[in-house]
């Protein structure tokens, strides 16, 4: 009898306990497959790593030493002074001069330069006459963030400069006035800046994964051996696989910039043609380097990862979210081989600015580099054998 | 070419290793044109293995050769167009139907009309109004008819095969190998591995791999001979008899064929030896006896293992 009862009395004891050896059970396989998938692995010290870097150091709302041009008409004491008093309040950098309307409105439509100072010929003697002139500030506000802190800046100037030059003391009233023009964006609407920004984001996260799945898929369900058994090159192959999804992401694009433009009121002031080849561009890149993941991935997890991993520095570093100028150094280096800082610039630019193809070949010639370099590693990356 | 040109396959010394494990050993082989071979050896033997090396999917360690008179470490690339290869595993398109995945292959191989190549084929198959059906939602008998049809759409000169009809019911084995044969008698040569020794007799010729080592060759007629081995096949009361006899000297292998029981051994004098006591004894008929293929297959596993494992 009293045997009878203990195994009783232990069944109930695993009866009851059950529930927790299955979960154990289940929670130990967990961890030994965790363990072998090094990507997952590498995922969880990368990801916050990365945010908390990326966040920390890079990421600037208030940014400083902003690319300014100066359109030097008069070159007298007193512009170089007021120019030294803007670069003094620490917000403007100073890196182009030029003579010449055309030249100086290139600059802030290809988006070289965020600010443009205009000294006009004969400033300094209209000063002195006492004539009040006004001195042009041209801003980009394309990214409001990124030009207000420096426009606000702008009222403290006449004293700072006057101080150390004109005048000694505070004059009773200023000799000239700063003349602040935001352009593009003068309302400062920051859906205006976001909209064009979100076709490339979205553009971005939806290539990206179209194509990191690509070939993973193929070696997963088996059919990468028939296909490598078989007369195609792995450059045909990238091309079959790529050129479908530019069709796709040419109706996103499409169906995005309608929608910015008819329900957000967003204007398209530039050529639409010319919009949709960069945009073309922009989503082949794209789509290349998704592939390029494909090739290097062991199996559509570890693509999916992969492309996380890019399209997080994508909407940091490209000037999406936080103003690109305000970034330091390196993050601005990372953030030029990103393909949506160069879309987002060529997007804003035309649709906002209307810019043309002249002010935004350097970005499009960038796009068109990334996306050769993904598929030449992707080419070379991809395995014609099982080895 | 000093094999001639009635050679298909020509390769000499194939090694491959993985991660330190060598799975094919020295391999060397000759498979004439327009025959059927038979690549027998038990699962991990290296047969796919030697047929991916064949095919240009797997780069040998060391080894040389000609396969259709191409170099297989340089020409993989021209081999792949005059080699028609069935993966064990179903791999053509689940998502695409019968049709589409027919007319991809044939695209992919450059031909002209690959609509009507997918026509004929599906024709050919018997897969006549099937062919909108997914691949994927094929039998295992149709999906294997229909890899056999893919690889063999682009009018390959060479077929390797692996492990064609595992899981295939009776009479769709059947049918395949009425079709193996009447394409090899149109001059393709066939390179086919198989578990099955009823599939291994109906090919010309036949090599037996195991462990990475190719340990004989022939037809099926010259491997039993040359496998020296003496059978004797007891019918009558056998019960317990196999127990019995097992492990006695110059008894290699006593294996069950329904209601007969094959004995056999190496040593000829030692097998008539050791069976001597139940000769006499009533009730059992014994008699001298040819071994069979599967005899032969079984002793040659159980003696590799000796030497390889």
């Amino acid at each position: 009898m009293s045997t009878i009862r203990t195994t009783d009395a232990i069944g109930e004891i695993r009866g009851r306990f059950g529930f927790w050896r299955r979960s154990y059970a289940m929670m130990a396989k967990e961890f030994i497959q965790l363990r072998r998938d090094r990507v997952s692995f590498a995922m969880i010290v990368a990801i916050p790593v990365m945010q908390l870097l990326l966040f920390g150091y890079a990421i600037n709302t208030t940014p400083h030493h902003l690319p300014s041009a100066v359109l030097l008409q008069e070159d007298s004491d007193l512009a170089r002074s007021v120019l030294k008093a803007l670069e003094n309040t620490a917000y403007f950098r100073f890196i182009y001069e030029v003579h010449d309307v055309d030249e100086f409105d290139n600059l802030l439509k290809s988006g070289k330069v965020l600010f443009g100072v205009e000294i006009p010929r004969g400033f300094e003697r209209a000063v002195r006459r006492g004539d009040k002139p006004a001195l042009l500030v041209a801003a980009d506000a394309t990214d409001p963030v990124a030009a207000s802190s420096a426009l606000g800046s702008l009222g403290m100037i006449v004293q700072t400069a006057l101080a150390h030059d004109l005048y000694i003391g505070a004059p009773p009233a200023p000799p000239f006035e700063i003349r602040a023009h935001a352009r593009y964006n003068p309302a400062a609407e920051s859906r205006l800046n976001i909209v064009p920004g979100l076709v490339g984001t979205i553009l971005t996260m939806t290539m990206l994964i179209f194509t990191a799945l690509s070939v993973t898929r193929e070696i997963e369900r088996g059919t990468m051996e028939s296909l490598l058994s078989m007369p195609i090159k792995p450059v045909e192959v990238m091309i079959g696989k790529i050129v479908p999804y530019i069709l796709v992401g040419f109706i996103q694009a499409f169906l995005i910039v309608n929608i910015g433009v008819f329900l957000f009121g967003v204007p398209v002031l530039g050529n639409l043609f010319l919009l949709a080849a960069l945009s073309t561009l922009f989503i082949a890149a794209n789509l290349a380097i998704g592939y390029t993941f494909s090739t290097i991935a062991q199996n559509q997890l570890q693509a999916i990862q992969m492309s996380f991993m890019f399209f997080l520095p994508s909407i940091l570093l490209s000037g999406f979210m936080f103003p690109f100028a305000g970034m330091p150094n390196w993050a601005q280096y990372v953030g030029e081989c990103l393909p949506l800082t160069h879309y987002i610039r060529i997007v804003r630019a035309i649709m906002l600015k209307g810019a043309s193809m002249p002010n935004l070949r350097f970005d499009a010639l960038a796009l068109a580099a990334l996306m050769l370099v993904a598929m030449t590693i992707a080419v070379t990356r991809f395995r014609r054998t099982l080895d | 070419m000093s094999a001639g040109n009635d050679i298909a396959i020509d390769v000499k010394g194939l090694t491959k290793s993985f991660g330190g494990r060598e799975v094919v050993h020295d391999l060397s082989m000759q498979v004439k044109r327009g025959s059927i071979y038979g690549f027998l050896g038990p699962n991990g033997s290296g047969k796919t293995t030697t047929i991916r090396i064949l095919c240009g999917l797997l780069t040998p360690d060391s080894g040389e050769g000609t396969c259709l008179g191409y170099d297989i470490l340089r020409d993989a690339e021209k081999i792949k167009r005059q080699v028609g290869y069935m993966t064990q595993r179903f791999s053509l398109y689940q998502d695409l139907s019968v049709r589409e995945n027919l007319e991809f292959v044939a695209r992919l191989y450059g031909l002209t009309d690959a609509r009507g190549a997918a026509r004929d084929m599906i024709k050919r198959l018997g897969l006549s109004g099937r062919e909108d059906q997914l691949a994927g939602e094929l039998s295992g008998g149709w999906k294997q008819r229909l890899a056999l049809g893919a690889c063999t759409l682009p009018n390959p000169k060479l077929l390797l095969l692996d492990e064609p009809t595992a899981g295939v019911d009776p009479k769709a084995r059947r049918d395949f190998w009425n079709e193996i044969h009447a394409l090899a008698a149109e001059g393709l040569t066939v390179l086919v591995s198989t578990h099955y020794m009823d599939e291994a007799e109906r090919c010309h010729e036949i090599a037996y791999i195991a462990y990475g080592h190719l340990l004989t060759h022939g037809t099926v007629d010259e491997v039993i001979a040359k496998s020296a081995l003496a059978t004797y096949t007891v019918t009558g009361e056998l019960n317990g008899l196999a127990a019995e006899l097992a492990g006695r000297p110059g008894i290699d292998m006593v294996a069950p064929f329904g209601t007969s029981l094959h004995v056999s051994g190496r040593d000829l004098a030692a097998l008539e030896a050791s069976i001597a006591p139940w000769r006499e004894k009533s009730g059992l008929h014994w008699q001298k006896s040819h071994p069979s293929l599967e005899d032969v297959f079984i002793e040659l596993m159980g003696r590799s293992k000796d030497n390889f494992q």
